[in-house]
C-alpha cells in the first residue's frame, strides 16, 4: 500500500505520472514529493512507487 | 513618487499594498487585486484537490507577483520543506516564512524563523520572514539572509492595529532592509499610519475580507497606503510638547 496525500491506496508498481493523471490532478498545477523528497517533473514518468512509500501531491491555495 | 518603487531583491514593485488572500473566494482575489493596485498577492501549499476545479492561479492577473507562504509550518524543517515545494510549483524564488507552534495568539517562532530563512536564503529563494517584532530577532535576519522584515502589528485576524507600533518603528529606524507590517491591519488609516513611520509596505487580508465591500475597501487600503507613503516623503509636521504655535500670524482681531 501507498500513503497518497493521507490515504492508504493499492499503488504500488504505478509511476508518479499515473498517480497525477488517475487522481485527477492538473500535472502543470501541483508538486509531488516522495517519502518528503521532491520529484521533479521531468522524473514523474520513471519515478515508480512502492509498497510503504508515501507521496505528497499539493498545490497553491488562497492563504496567508 | 513616480519613481518611487518598492525594491525588494532587486526587484521593482510600485505598488506598497500587499494582499493576502486566505479568507476570501478567489473570485473576488481579481477584484481585490484590481482595487487594491496590489502587485504582491499571498498564496500557500496544501494538498491538491482533485474535486474543486478552481484554481487561484487563474485568478491572479499577469504582472502580479505570488508570494507563497509557509503557514502551517510549525518550525524551521516545516518551513523549509513547504518553501521547496512552492518553487517546485514554479512561481518564482520568493517565499515569505511564516512558522507557529502557537495556535491560540498565531504568533511567531521568531528562533525557528531565523533558521528557516538561514537555509532557505543559502538556496536562493528571496526570503520575507514574518516576524515578533524584536530588533536582536531582526539583526539575526538581516544577517541569515532575509530580503525583507515583516513584523506583526497585532495578532493575525484581529484587525486591532498597531499593538506594536514602538517597536516597529524601532525597526524601521535601524534595519537597512524593507520593513513590510504584516498581520493586524484592520483600516485603511492604520495602514496609513504604518506608511507614515516609514514602513515600506503593508499587508492585510482581513480588513478587506471581512469589510462590508471588498472591492471598495480594497481601493481605500490603495488610497490610505499611497497618502501615508507620501506622508512620509514629505516628512511629517512637527508635534509641539507644550503650548500651541498660530497657523497664521493674525493672532488678534483689529487690535493694536
Amino acid at each position: 500500500m501507498v500513503k497518497i496525500n493521507g490515504t492508504m491506496q493499492d499503488a504500488a508498481g504505478k509511476t508518479i505520472a499515473q498517480l497525477v493523471e488517475e487522481g485527477g490532478y492538473q500535472p502543470t498545477r501541483v508538486a509531488v514529493e516522495l517519502n518528503e523528497e521532491i520529484v521533479p517533473k521531468a522524473g514523474y514518468s520513471d519515478t515508480v512507487v512502492k509498497d510503504g512509500d508515501s507521496v505528497e501531491i499539493v498545490g497553491f491555495v488562497g492563504g496567508g | 513618487m513616480e519613481n518611487d518603487k518598492l525594491v525588494i531583491a532587486g526587484h521593482e514593485f510600485s505598488s506598497r499594498f500587499i494582499l493576502g488572500s486566505g479568507k476570501y473566494s478567489l473570485s473576488l482575489i481579481e477584484a481585490a487585486v484590481k482595487y487594491a493596485g496590489a502587485e504582491i498577492i499571498t498564496c500557500a501549499v496544501r494538498r491538491a484537490n482533485t474535486k474543486e476545479h478552481e484554481n487561484i492561479l487563474d485568478f491572479i492577473p499577469k504582472g502580479v507577483t505570488l508570494l507563497p507562504n509557509t503557514s502551517g509550518a510549525r518550525n524551521a524543517d516545516e518551513a523549509v520543506r513547504i518553501a521547496r515545494l512552492a518553487r517546485e510549483l514554479g512561481c518564482g524564488d520568493f517565499v515569505k516564512v511564516e512558522i507557529m507552534r502557537d495556535t491560540k495568539y498565531l504568533l511567531p517562532d521568531n528562533a525557528e524563523t531565523i533558521r528557516a530563512t538561514e537555509i532557505l536564503a543559502k538556496e536562493g529563494f528571496i526570503v520575507m520572514p514574518y516576524m515578533y517584532p524584536d530588533l536582536n530577532t531582526a539583526r539575526d535576519l538581516v544577517n541569515a539572509g532575509a530580503a525583507t522584515v515583516m513584523p506583526l502589528a497585532s495578532p493575525i485576524g484581529s484587525n486591532k492595529g498597531l499593538a506594536t507600533r514602538d517597536f516597529i518603528q524601532i525597526l524601521i529606524d535601524e534595519i537597512d532592509l524593507p520593513i513590510i507590517v504584516d498581520a493586524g491591519i484592520g483600516r485603511p488609516s492604520q495602514a496609513c499610519e504604518a506608511m507614515e513611520m516609514g514602513a515600506a509596505a503593508v499587508m492585510s487580508n482581513t480588513a478587506l475580507a471581512t469589510a462590508g465591500d471588498l472591492p471598495t475597501m480594497a481601493e481605500a487600503f490603495r488610497k490610505a497606503v499611497e497618502a501615508g507613503r507620501q506622508a512620509y516623503l514629505s516628512g511629517l509636521g512637527r508635534v509641539l510638547v507644550r503650548g500651541a504655535s498660530p497657523s497664521d500670524t493674525l493672532t488678534g482681531f483689529l487690535r493694536d
